[in-house]
């Protein structure tokens, strides 16, 4: 299935093709607890991860998921989980631990209807903020969307390269529709696929800094057992890895781990682009809405329409420039969400041209269709 | 003896560590780090081989002071945390250390499983009756009627009895100590580090500051004297009835037992489900079958 030589042509379900992508990646290590819509993903890597010497172990609930996610990679091993909403609000604890020791690693959410146990299993994308903010504390993060079979292989593979290069843990927000969706995928041949590793250290031992700054402002990360003895903590820590007080290397380390991603926001920031250089009104989608909201743009087209599609992939750090430069352009935007207009706030933060913003929300456990989002366009 | 404090100092502490630590003057915390690090010492392991883990509380800054891989976790999750470290360098000697409150309360169900899940590593736990970093709350450890910050009419709960309960959860070595008994505990930290398997060290230690102090137990010395005098062997603890064993500390091995290790367990999927891909290689090959395999 991967490192083929050859394209192959397969039909996969979102959640297998997450597993595609993460073995792609270099994913070797998976601990999670049993949830529904997520739990194929823990099935099939149970199978696939020993077959390329990987592990996959079932933790006693999704604390202990994340906390042993996080080991194995300070360990060396590339590591992620998969949850729905309840497990995910039990890795919030965990997940400010990997930001605060800048663990890279990948949380997959396939998210269900919430509050609580909520909808299972109906999708929903109420989950978008608290990906964002979910942990106690100020917090850098990266948050990524699938909309498809196809993205949801990509954006894994995505997702592990960016949190190994910023060394940082990187949320997939996938959904129940994307996620049990069986499509036909071409995948890419192996010497296709990028697969970006952090950065060991080269130096001497005696020399090396786990937590020292440099120009891209993400330390070389040296693994448990290579050598380079050296302390771990959540707590705020000085570039030795002590815990400090200090208020010049409390502010200091702070300002680097936020400063590290918004370093790389151009290449952290990945968006689509569907028919937008001469619209007029567009819609601003993530998730299965996407793949409706793309229907619609079609067919708003084809009654004369400018309509156009911006598809965020990556949803945090909010890619607020290309939001605002379509902002600009267009005289109206349809936000449609599977929650109570989540993102539609971060949307209107940056709405400086005056955009007219129109959000449609669906709280109630189903897609939202083409047809809604059209009649939208067509008001507008 | 003087010998041997040289070795620890030297080799074992981090010198590039802003001392002084954070414990208490008298505080077991540091009988216990000593007698670690001369069972480690003794041990034979090398520093780039050992990784010491540990939660949050007093016991927590344990790993701060030491030279070995350290990593100082969140709050009762020390112990997932070595599981997936251990996992994935199946060769390095995972040690955990925890507080009772760490490894019995906020981690109870970590401990519980890592006990039943039997991976090669070891767990280490100061129980000191009570939170002292926090001000002294009754702990799931804090005797029946003892007084703490949070139960100032005298504790309606009953303890937990922790490696009593390692045992029911399945840990292949379990044993107890004291911080009167710093050989002893020495010898238990070795034997179980050298046991495969999970296995659990309770280590009885006083928090004179906060416990001691509410319940009239006296200071460090009075505190830790009065473990000297509460110890009983468990071969002698065999021969005593319940009602002679109440207020005793028993100490020494409480089980050693053999079982399947997990760590090896996981390797055995690994070589089998690699059999397995390979042959279904060969076969996709010769029958030129190209479809998702399952």
């Amino acid at each position: 299935m991967i490192g083929s030589d050859q394209h192959e042509r397969v039909l996969l379900q979102g959640n297998e093709a997450i597993v595609a992508g993460a073995l792609a990646a270099g994913c070797r290590f998976f601990a999670g607890y049993p949830i529904t819509p997520a739990s194929e993903i823990s099935e099939l890597l149970s199978v696939k991860l020993p077959e390329l010497g990987g592990t996959f172990i079932q933790m006693e609930d999704e604390i202990a998921s994340m906390g042993a996610v996080l080991g194995a990679s300070l360990a060396g091993v590339k590591s992620m989980t998969a949850t729905s909403g309840p497990g995910f609000s039990l890795m919030q604890e965990n997940l400010g631990y990997g930001c605060m020791a800048e663990v890279p690693c990948v949380i997959v959410n396939v998210m269900r209807g919430g509050p609580s146990t909520g909808l299972p299993t109906c999708p929903a994308q109420g989950d978008v903020q608290m990906a964002r903010w979910g942990t106690h504390g100020d917090h850098p993060i990266i948050v990524m969307a699938v909309s498809s079979v196809a993205d949801s292989f990509s954006v894994t593979i995505k997702a592990f390269n960016l949190s190994e290069k910023y060394r940082t843990p990187v949320i997939i927000l996938s959904d129940e529709v994307v996620a049990h969706t069986r499509e036909s995928v071409t995948l890419p041949t192996s010497d296709q696929i990028k697969v970006f590793d952090r950065v060991r250290p080269d130096v001497p031992p005696e020399w090396y800094k786990p937590y020292a700054d440099n120009n891209r402002g993400v330390p070389d990360m040296a693994a448990f057992g290579d050598g380079y003895r050296h302390h771990v903590t959540g707590l705020v820590h000085d570039e030795k890895g002590y815990p400090t007080q200090n208020g010049l290397e409390v502010e200091q380390f702070l300002q680097r781990i936020h400063g590290k991603i918004s370093k790389g926001f151009q290449e952290i920031q990945v968006t689509k682009n569907h028919q937008l250089e001469d619209a007029e009104v567009f819609v601003i989608a993530y998730g299965s809405v996407a793949r409706s909201a793309l229907r619609a743009v079609r067919d708003a087209r084809a009654l004369g329409i400018k309509a156009g599609l911006l598809q965020l992939v990556t949803l945090f750090p909010f890619p607020r420039k290309v939001v605002d430069s379509y902002l600009r352009q267009c005289r109206a935007v349809i936000v449609p969400e599977m929650n109570m207009g989540q993102m539609n706030r971060e949307i209107g933060r940056v709405n400086q041209a005056g955009c007219q913003i129109v959000k449609h929300n669906r709280i109630d456990g189903h897609l939202i269709t083409p047809d809604e989002i059209l009649k939208h366009l067509a008001a507008v | 003896m003087l010998e041997r404090a040289e070795i620890v100092r030297k080799e074992y502490l981090r010198h590039d560590k802003k001392f002084p630590h954070v414990w208490c003057p008298g505080c077991g915390n540091g009988i216990v780090m000593g007698a670690l690090l001369r069972a480690i010492h003794r041990s034979g392991l090398e520093k780039d081989d050992v990784v010491l883990a540990s939660g949050i509380g007093c016991s927590g800054r344990m790993p701060t002071y030491v030279d070995f891989n350290t990593i100082h976790t969140t709050h009762g999750r020390a112990l997932t945390f070595s599981t997936g470290i251990k996992l994935a360098k199946p060769e390095l000697t995972v040690l955990t250390v925890m507080g009772d409150g760490d490894a019995t309360a906020i981690g109870g169900n970590h401990f519980i499983h890592a006990a039943r899940r039997n991976l090669d590593m070891t767990a280490i736990i100061i129980n000191n009756s009570t939170y002292g970093m926090t001000g002294g709350q009754y702990s799931p450890t804090t005797p029946f009627g003892s007084k703490s910050t949070t139960s100032v009419y005298g504790h309606v709960e009953h303890a937990f009895s922790i490696a009593e309960l390692a045992v029911t959860a399945g840990a292949s070595f379990v044993a107890r100590s004291t911080v009167y008994h710093a050989t002893h505990l020495e010898d238990m930290i070795r034997l179980a580090i050298a046991k495969k398997g999970f296995s659990v060290m309770e280590v009885i230690s006083n928090c004179h500051v906060q416990h001691g102090r509410r319940n009239k137990l006296g200071g460090a010395v009075e505190m830790i004297k009065g473990f000297k005098e509460r110890a009983v062997r468990v071969e002698k603890a065999e021969k005593m009835s319940a009602e002679e064993l109440v207020d005793k500390i028993t100490i020494g091995v409480l089980a050693d037992v053999e079982k399947p290790i997990s760590t090896e367990q996981y390797q055995r999927v690994i070589n089998e489900a690699k059999k397995k891909a390979e042959k279904i290689a060969k076969e996709k090959e010769k029958n030129g079958i190209k479809r998702y395999e399952e």
